[in-house]
């Protein structure tokens, strides 16, 4: 047993949070920085804060993922950042050459109160950011909120530097994308394809951190955003955020800088979700829904009716972002599965109430918590009082699943274990049909590993 | 909206100019927003009658981030809206985080709604923070008008020019602007004229002198401003008129902090022509 200490007593916890169902704020900053094309990452703080954020995107993804830092030292903590963030400016353009510096701040220069908006305005007086680069900046100390909260805070510093609006609208939308993998990214673009929507994805990490082996190392590889294309969603026709926690505030900014619409829905995990997603694109792009799509929904939907059997009633514990759980445990209900533990990491108000207007007719005796206190701890103990046949999330759920014996479906993020996250979706009607092979795969070797002989099954 | 911030040395009388300049706003009408920046949490004693008022940041400990906005202003003396950030016990933690932290939150609660129509929201902030959190009242889209109160004594006008240092980076980034200085008396020699020299080479002006009265200690005992305390004391009408003087004020500037050499000259020219 390697939990052997935890026990189903639970008892109320105010301060003690014991393996937190999330990660530091510039780690997302850092994943939006990424999407973009010629970007570099950097982080104003100690090297220490630095490395950890990049090596768990390399671990995620397989990938090398780079990043500057301020590298404060006792100095710099005492006398403030500027003067190594300035130096940094000056190095970063001279040696690394990267379009754009994407300056984030660590819990270190925020409680210092560094005010990187202050420094970069004067980095930029100095002259020290060239012509035709450009430093943008957001705010992301981690005692607040989670890595889904430097997401959305980096996601609106880029809206709010790049989208200009030349009054003259263009025929496209702007996809503002939640927390998702590259591979989900290449989904929205092949759907936005057959939907004829032109769009603009922000932040697009795809051939950035699934780029492919040339055996010619490339420090900004192809993909990501472009700035012509970010500078143009000032003028797009609409705004269409996935994930409320992730885009609803470069949502806003977008409004409130271009006057561009927005609507926000979830990211499209699962079948209603993905309905209501290429509704929004249809509505959003006035176009009307190609008869491919309806097919691929009706793929889903008969892989759902055919393994009915073997997802009825089965109890799931699940634990991830509000943005990608929301909809999957949604998912999870439409197929008749009972998602009855529900831990999220990540605070939002809005959290509580969608549970439980997804979950309180169908599958009432569902428990969830969101926010700091929300920890994989608590997710154990609710095992052991009575037990699931299923896990989902991400790796440190594995844990949980040797020592209770559960099938167990690697989904949200960090997956530093495991592959294919980054190559195949899980967002679209395709993507449901991934998830649902996912689960029957894994519950189905249970049963096969564990049922009496004469139980066994050649056809399942 | 005009975004004001009051700094000053510690001691100086900011809380006790700020709210009685506030009650003189309040007297003509004004409707006023006071956030006091100081864990003393003292800055809007005399406008709420000495009610102990619920700071923002013991309500965030003891209730988490889910905090109402009404919950933490308190409407004081002529509708003044009154929220006090608090912080920690001297000794621990980071007072500077305190009022980052603070702001961030009232912010992000609203306290601006544009349903409040408030005219005027002064930042009330505590003397001696030296580190970033001493700024933030003054970042981008937070007060944008800065005034320092001073009195003839050598350390307050220590305490001004370096502020203005402060001040000085801010202004060059951003919007915020040095308004004037605010001269309390302690009764020194050739004070105003050392203060309107101060002020001068600060690149500023005085914009008020405000004679010392032990009415203003009377009415702090009886947890009033003067204006509302006595309000046919001379000393009301000197706070109404430092309230029409920012009122009407439309100088403001970058300030141009002195050299340390130059200060001391400053002081012994004034000093010793008495």
């Amino acid at each position: 047993m390697l939990l052997r200490h935890t026990n189903s007593d639970i008892k109320e916890r105010k301060a003690l949070t014991v393996n937190p169902a999330k990660t530091c704020q510039p780690i997302g900053a850092m994943y939006v920085a990424l999407g973009i094309h010629g970007c570099l990452p950097h982080s104003h703080g100690s090297q220490g804060c630095c490395a950890y954020h990049r090596s768990t995107l390399t671990r995620h993804f397989k990938e090398p993922v780079m990043a500057a830092t301020s590298s404060f030292t006792e100095g710099a903590s005492v006398f403030g950042g500027q003067s190594n963030l300035m130096q940094s400016i000056d190095n970063i353009f001279a040696i690394y050459e990267p379009e754009i510096i994407a300056v984030h701040s660590t819990c270190l220069s925020e409680t210092i109160g560094d005010d990187l908006g202050q420094i970069v305005a004067k980095a930029r007086e100095d002259g020290k950011v060239p012509p035709g680069r450009h430093v943008i900046q957001a705010s992301t100390p981690s005692y607040t909120g989670s890595h889904v909260t430097g997401y959305a805070n980096m996601l609106e510093g880029v809206v709010k530097y790049f989208a200009e609006s030349a009054n003259e609208k263009i025929r496209q939308v702007n996809l503002l994308s939640g927390w998702v993998e590259p591979s989900d990214i290449r989904e929205f673009k092949r759907l936005l394809k057959l939907m004829k929507v032109s769009p603009v994805i922000l932040p697009d990490t795809s051939d950035v951190l699934d780029a492919p082996m040339t055996g010619k190392y490339d420090m900004y590889p192809k993909g990501g955003t472009t700035i012509p294309d970010m500078v143009s969603m000032g003028d797009s026709m609409v705004s269409l955020g996935l994930g409320e926690w992730g885009t609803k505030k470069a949502a806003v900014a977008l409004d409130n800088k271009c006057k561009v619409k927005f609507e926000i829905t979830d990211i499209p995990i699962g079948l209603k979700a993905t309905d209501r997603f290429i509704q929004a694109l249809s509505k959003a792009g006035l176009v009307s829904i190609p008869e491919s799509i309806t097919d691929e929904r009706g793929r889903l939907l008969d892989v759902i009716t055919d393994m009915h059997q073997y997802l009825y009633g089965k109890r799931v514990a699940v634990w991830g972002d509000p943005d990608n759980i929301i909809p999957l445990i949604e998912f999870l209900v439409d197929i008749d599965m009972k998602p009855v533990y529900i831990v999220s990491g990540t605070p939002g108000k809005r959290f509580d109430k969608r549970m439980s207007e997804i979950l309180s007719e169908r599958v009432p005796e569902a428990k969830f918590k969101n926010g700091a206190n929300a920890d994989m701890f608590l997710m154990h103990q609710w095992i052991k009082e009575e037990a699931v046949d299923l896990l989902i999330g991400n790796t440190y759920g594995k844990y949980i699943a040797r020592d209770e014996n559960i099938p167990f479906v690697r989904m949200g993020f960090p997956i530093v274990d495991r592959i294919g996250h980054s190559y195949f979706p899980t967002v679209g009607y395709l993507g449901g049909i991934r998830i649902l092979e996912k689960i029957l795969g894994a519950m189905m070797d249970k049963i096969d590993s564990t049922c009496p002989e004469e139980s066994f099954e050649l056809v399942m | 909206m005009r975004k004001i911030a009051i700094y000053g040395k510690g001691g100086i009388g900011k809380s006790t100019t700020t709210q009685n300049t506030v009650a003189g706003l309040a007297e003509v009408g004004k409707k006023v927003k006071i956030v006091g920046c100081d864990p003393k949490a003292d800055s809007t004693r005399l406008l709420l009658g000495g009610m102990a008022q619920k700071t923002v940041l013991d309500t965030l400990r003891l209730e988490g981030e889910d905090i109402d906005i009404d919950d933490i202003v308190r409407v004081g003396y002529g509708g003044v809206r009154c929220v006090e950030s608090g912080g920690p016990e001297p000794g621990v933690g980071c007072a500077g985080r305190g009022i980052i932290t603070s702001i961030n939150l009232l912010e992000q609660l609203g306290a601006w709604d544009e349903k409040y129509q408030i005219d005027y929201t002064f930042y009330d902030v505590l003397g001696d923070v030296v580190c970033g959190g001493f700024a933030m009242p003054i970042r981008e889209g937070k007060a944008e008008e800065i005034y320092i109160v001073v009195s003839g004594e050598m350390m307050a006008m220590y305490a001004a020019n370096n502020i203005c240092k402060g001040v000085k980076k801010y202004a060059e980034a951003g919007v915020v602007r040095l308004g004037g200085l605010i001269c309390n008396s302690r009764k020194v020699d050739n004070e105003r004229e050392m203060i309107e020299e101060l002020a001068k080479r600060l690149g500023t002006k005085m914009i008020y002198f405000i004679p010392r009265d032990n009415m203003v200690q009377k009415a702090e005992i009886n947890r009033k401003t003067v204006i509302e305390f006595e309000p046919a004391h001379q000393q009301a009408n000197e706070y109404r008129a430092l309230a029409k003087a920012i009122d009407e004020n439309e100088l403001f500037v970058i300030p141009t902090p002195l050299p340390m050499e130059e200060l001391e000259e400053l002081l012994i020219d004034f000093g010793l022509a008495s």
